[in-house]
């Protein structure tokens, strides 16, 4: 089983995001970063994938700063063979970041693509299914359970109320879910032997961007905090507030 | 005169609740822009019947495709429907609900059509004639606003933040054949859960319980206060309980679980981790109930009640029935 797993460095769940001085970015001091949480379950799966088979190969990509590599050699520790970084100055949207990486996978030889169902960055939901689409392969997103037999997929994935089943044939096109699996931690061991896998660095160039941030803002603090009383015998209150404002 | 056009998302040979928010969000979009709305739908034979019913919010033509196989979303051929309209008629703007079907047929489209996809989408302007939308990003600690290179600009809106309005238009149908083609994928069913619920992310009301709940056996309490509050109410949860094995992820709100914007949100036994908040702050109205008066919760709750939840909920319960049977 050969997969190949993109990646991306973002900040970290916790991480206080400040608008940097350009206005339309993030700044990043203090802020600690992360592989992409939804990363780690594909990540995971396509390792659990190479150990039921007993052979197989999984490469990691990621598109990004050269600080990325740090998620990368994460991604080698945890189980990973091979890690490529496509390194481009400029402005990336979704789009460039997926003909990147289907310009990147277009040659290799692979039975599964996994991504993360998004990344919690910019909050796209963009790229696996754009992938999917420049390489014409089939697709299933927001992936809570996979069930693959010799060269025949079955998907189950997350859809209002309830779960969606979608069968295709491989290679295809995954975006994993939480659900999917428990991702691991990179061991001692692991983290040793990564030491020894390769980890390649590419320049690329982009690509045009067509969708352009001209203004990133805090949002409006809530006006909340107050309280209405305490225990059973505010609920009286509590309720004539929430029909005054037509609510119940 | 500018065209926008709009993906009405149908199951099981019905439009689904997105389907009229799509097209109002599509609407307010035209409205600015000074042009119509043009709807797309895919369904199974006579679903054309059904879709007339998009002309009050605003469908000027509406476009059905029929074939058995559209009973449940088939992404390839609505790619393909859409990438032919798009061919046929120059439009600045193609909607798409953000919803499961919406997250996966936008972005297919916009690498089809090459042309840029803003996603989550919770309010359309124009600026210089073109199409601008604002979307959160870093789970709602930033809001962008986004301009687009290339028309047409698409988009995809976040459900429950367009509410549907009235805006009658001709909404005159047409059917249209569009090729069949062998398929890459197929879906073969949906599973739904025992109970045909509501999904927390299109409830109008969302009732979330979490650690505080102490045991999933206490659910019952939470249970009673949907039926209290009646057919827009669903259960939601924190991660916590998730995590526990208590409720399935489905109901999980936050980061890693689903964004809702319900008109009114109740965290019941939840402290409120930045997580937590980042899928619910979009709520128009959240009360909180929370035994510690320190909880971050309340800082962002319009109503916050400190108390015992197991002795509060019920109360909630029955004060809500009470005034309900008075009127
Ligand atoms: C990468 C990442 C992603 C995450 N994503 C999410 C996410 O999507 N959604 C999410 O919810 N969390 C998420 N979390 C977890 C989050 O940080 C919190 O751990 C979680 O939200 C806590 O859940 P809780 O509020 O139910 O539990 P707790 O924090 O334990 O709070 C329980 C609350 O119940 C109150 N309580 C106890 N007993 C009673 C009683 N009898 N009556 C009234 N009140 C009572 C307590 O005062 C307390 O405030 C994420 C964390 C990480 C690291
Ligand atoms: N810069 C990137 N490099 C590698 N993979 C990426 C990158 N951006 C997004 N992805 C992948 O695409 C998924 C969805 O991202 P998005 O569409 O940006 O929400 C992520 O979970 C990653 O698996």
């Amino acid at each position: 089983m050969k997969s190949i797993v993109c990646i991306k460095r973002v900040p970290d769940s916790e991480a206080r995001i400040r608008v940097g001085g350009d206005g339309v970015g993030i700044d990043p001091a203090g802020v600690k970063y992360v592989m992409n949480p939804y990363d780690e379950f594909a990540l995971e799966e396509a390792i659990r994938l190479k150990e039921e088979a007993g052979d197989g190969l999984v490469t990691v990509l990621s598109v990004g700063p050269e600080e990325s590599k740090e998620i990368l050699r994460t991604a080698l520790a945890m189980g990973a063979d091979a890690a490529l970084l496509l390194a481009s100055p400029g402005s990336a949207d979704g789009l460039v970041i997926a003909r990147a990486l289907a310009e990147e996978i277009g040659d290799r030889e692979y039975d599964l693509i996994l991504f993360g169902k998004q990344a919690i960055d910019d909050d796209n939901m963009q790229v696996p299914a754009m992938v999917a689409e420049l390489l014409g392969l089939p697709c299933a997103s927001v992936v809570v359970e996979l069930e693959i037999e010799g060269r025949h997929a079955v998907a189950h994935r997350e859809v209002e109320g309830g779960h969606e089943i979608v069968e295709f044939d491989l290679p295809a096109v995954v975006g994993a879910q939480k659900g999917l699996n428990e991702p691991r931690y990179p061991s001692l061991k692991g983290i040793m032997a990564a030491k020894k896998k390769p980890l390649d660095v590419k320049e690329i160039s982009f690509t045009e961007p067509k969708v352009r941030i001209v203004a990133l803002q805090e949002p409006p603090p809530r006006a909340g905090g107050e309280i209405v009383g305490e225990g059973p015998k505010a609920v009286p209150e509590l309720v004539r507030r929430l029909r005054d404002r037509a609510l119940i | 005169m500018a065209r926008v056009l709009v993906y009405a998302e149908t199951r099981d040979g019905e439009l689904r609740p997105v389907a009229s928010e799509t097209v109002t969000a599509g609407g307010d979009l035209a409205e600015q822009l000074g042009g119509s709305v043009d709807v797309f739908l895919l369904g199974p034979p006579g679903m054309a019947q059904r879709a007339a019913d998009l002309g009050r919010y605003g469908a000027d033509r509406i476009f059905v495709a029929e074939d058995q196989s559209f009973s449940s979303y088939a992404a390839e051929a609505a790619v393909r429907f859409c990438e032919d309209l798009v061919g046929r008629e120059a439009y600045d703007a193609v909607v798409f609900p953000a919803s499961a079907q919406g997250k996966d047929l936008a972005p297919r489209t916009a690498a089809r059509l090459d042309r840029g996809l803003a996603t989550e989408v919770v309010s359309v302007g124009v600026d210089d004639g073109r199409p601008v939308a604002t979307r959160p990003m870093f789970a709602g600690k930033a809001i962008a606003t986004v301009a687009f290179s290339e028309l047409p600009a698409l988009i995809s809106v976040r459900p429950n933040v367009f509410r549907p309005k009235e805006r009658p238009a001709d909404g005159s149908v047409e059917i249209v054949e569009i090729a069949s083609e062998p398929t890459a994928q197929r879906v073969t069913g949906i599973e739904t859960g025992d109970r045909e619920a509501l999904d927390v992310s299109e409830a109008n009301i969302v009732i979330s319980g979490g650690r505080g709940m102490k045991d999933p056996e206490n659910w019952s309490v939470l249970e009673d206060l949907v039926e209290a509050l009646g057919d827009d109410a669903t259960l939601g949860a924190s991660r916590a309980v998730v995590d526990a094995g208590w409720r399935p992820h489905s109901e999980q709100v936050g980061q890693t679980g689903k964004v809702v914007s319900p008109s009114l949100y109740f965290a019941v036994g939840i402290s409120g981790a930045i997580q937590h908040l980042a899928g619910m702050r979009t709520a128009k109205t959240i009360v909180a109930i929370n035994r510690d008066a320190e909880a971050p919760i309340f800082s962002v709750a319009d109503y916050g009640l400190v108390g015992d939840l197991f002795e509060v909920v019920p109360a909630l319960a029955a004060e809500i029935r009470r005034v309900r049977a008075g009127g």
